[in-house]
């Protein structure tokens, strides 16, 4: 595997801060509120699942802070940082090569042409896509068009990494080893990564911390450090024990609703 | 298991490597297309059986006796025709003249639906108030048109070219308008995440999603343009050269029906070879994209 050339180092990156979040759909007395004062704080280099069952406004909450959505209330405050946002489908341009889609967000960002094809070829072989930058998306599995789309997050340079359920649409073998995957690149890279996910393994298995909103208006219910060494394993004891607690604590809110 | 943090070159990341390369193999689907051969025959012989059945039919009705055969020709005397038709270098000029008109009416019609569709896409007013109003222009009928366009233009090339361009453009202006309007919501995200905002997130997001449903406006507005050419030929006698509706009027004066249904022949058959040349760009476009059913 080729290193990449430049060891981003980001030390100094400002921590994203979610302040007071709320967001309402509609106005007046049919008004549905989304978020409700939603408040929190992410490290750089930190790594932070936010959970909780449909409705907890999970999406809005990663479309503010992308920037594509704006708070009725409160502020975001990602500092300057850059920010990279995936969802759950890989939404990759199906007109353009797997190489093309990468190319296309350095591009944008002001990498001029001759420097593009390199650091898009970089970027495919850090997501272990060597050799099919020429391949058009709907030639990939789905796990594979979900790396290509991890690849074209990263040529944004993003600091912050925001993830709307990017596994959520994967069978569970391809999810597990995209778990490693992903992992291996926040480490290498030290990304601040916002993962939103309704799988309570998978987030302990990647946080150093989960965020629990309720449902219906989403709150930050509970916070839960995952004290675990990595790299850890999604059938890990440990891994299940603690999903165990959240789950019980994420059953409890739902069934609130249930009254 | 390894429970050293995974560093490049380690045996946790080989093995992740390794993992990761089977699952790619495994689940990258192999389907390999059949040979380009194959296929022009597969597509190719439906479309001769056809061909022999309708002709068949028609020699069927003319041995009935339905008609004199000075009036309704068998293929057995409008082909000898067309093949001396063929051999006329004077048709062929009035071929060209036909093309010419069609060449320059859809070029023209292009470029009218394309800076409609542009305007009404991006406007909501005129979107709203000019919307159903194109749609409602395609059940015009070209016809319809001409004798405005006479008035308008006289006995001329302009009067023909006219009624093309009003015949085609609302085709092509539809499809580029449903192009833009499903231009899939994911990817508008998508684009505005990677910065692409302006004249950029028109021509790397919105003309390039909107592609497939513009090749279909077109094709529908080369069908429009075509008929009304020859509906055009038909009224607006002119030109150095007997184009082809004029050669077919010629043919009905001179009551001359095997030449009549010869030309008939000539303009079926021109129309069939470009919508299909319009079918194959469309399917290639979709299948590149793996839009493609099959």
């Amino acid at each position: 595997m080729s290193a990449t050339t430049r060891e981003p180092e980001r030390t100094t990156a400002p921590p994203v801060r979610i302040d007071g979040v709320s967001k309402a759909y509609g106005t007046g007395g049919g008004a549905l509120l989304a978020l409700d004062k939603v408040s929190l704080s992410v490290e750089p280099g930190e790594f932070v699942c936010i959970l909780g069952a449909s409705g907890c406004g999970k999406s809005t909450l990663l479309s503010i802070v992308a920037g594509l959505d704006r708070p009725t209330l409160g502020t975001v405050d990602a500092g300057g940082a850059r920010v990279g946002l995936m969802f759950q489908e890989p939404a990759l341009f199906p007109w353009l090569t797997v190489a093309g889609n990468v190319e296309l967000a350095l591009r944008t960002r002001g990498v001029p042409k001759a420097e593009r094809r390199r650091r898009a070829a970089e970027l495919l072989a850090a997501v272990h896509l060597d050799g099919f930058g020429r391949k058009r998306p709907h030639q990939l599995s789905g796990g594979m068009r979900q790396r290509v789309a991890i690849a074209r997050a990263l040529a944004q340079d993003s600091d912050v990494l925001l993830m709307d359920e990017p596994f959520g649409a994967l069978d569970t073998m391809t999810r597990d080893l995209l778990h490693d995957e992903l992992e291996r690149i926040w480490s290498e890279r030290s990304l601040t990564v916002l993962f939103v996910t309704h799988n309570v393994r998978e987030a302990v298995r990647l946080g150093d911390r989960v965020v629990l909103l309720s449902s219906r208006p989403g709150r930050v219910v509970e916070e839960f450090p995952v004290p675990l060494d990595r790299p850890r394993r999604i059938d890990d004891a440990s891994v299940a024990a603690l999903a165990g607690r959240i789950t019980d604590r994420l059953r409890e809110e739902v069934g609130r609703h249930g009254a | 298991m390894e429970r050293e943090p995974a560093k490049p070159g380690t045996p946790a990341t080989n093995v992740l490597e390794r993992q990761i390369a089977g699952l790619d193999a495994l689940e990258m689907a192999n389907r390999s297309r059949p040979g380009l051969l194959r296929r022009t025959w597969a597509s190719t012989w439906p479309v001769l059986a056809a061909v022999a059945i309708a002709i068949g039919a028609w020699e069927l009705v003319v041995l009935s006796g339905w008609k004199p055969t000075y009036v309704l020709p068998g293929p057995a005397q409008v082909f000898p025709q067309l093949g001396r038709d063929l051999s006329e270098s004077s048709f062929w000029a009035g071929l060209g003249l036909t093309m010419r008109r069609a060449i320059i009416g859809f070029a023209l019609a292009i470029i009218a639906g394309v800076l409609l569709g542009a305007v009404v896409s991006r406007v909501r007013f005129l979107r709203v108030a000019f919307g159903s109003l194109i749609t409602g222009l395609q059940t015009m009928p070209s016809i319809a048109w001409f004798p405005l366009a006479i008035l308008l233009f006289q006995l001329s090339e302009s009067a023909i070219l006219f009624v093309i361009v009003l015949g085609a453009a609302p085709s092509i202006a539809n499809g580029l308008i449903a192009g833009v309007d499903y231009t899939p919501p994911i990817l508008l995200r998508a684009g505005k995440i990677l910065g692409l905002r302006g004249l950029a997130l028109y021509r790397h997001l919105i003309l390039p999603a909107s592609l497939p449903a513009f090749v279909t406006g077109l094709k529908q507005g080369w069908a429009f343009a075509w008929r009304s050419l020859m509906a055009g030929e038909l009224l607006v006698i002119i030109g150095h050269h007997t184009s082809l509706g004029v050669r077919l009027e010629y043919a009905r004066e001179n009551i001359d029906a095997p030449d009549m249904i010869a030309v008939m022949i000539v303009i079926l058959f021109i129309g069939i070879v470009i919508d299909r040349l319009f079918s194959a760009a469309d399917r290639a476009l979709r299948r590149s994209r793996g839009l493609d059913p099959s």
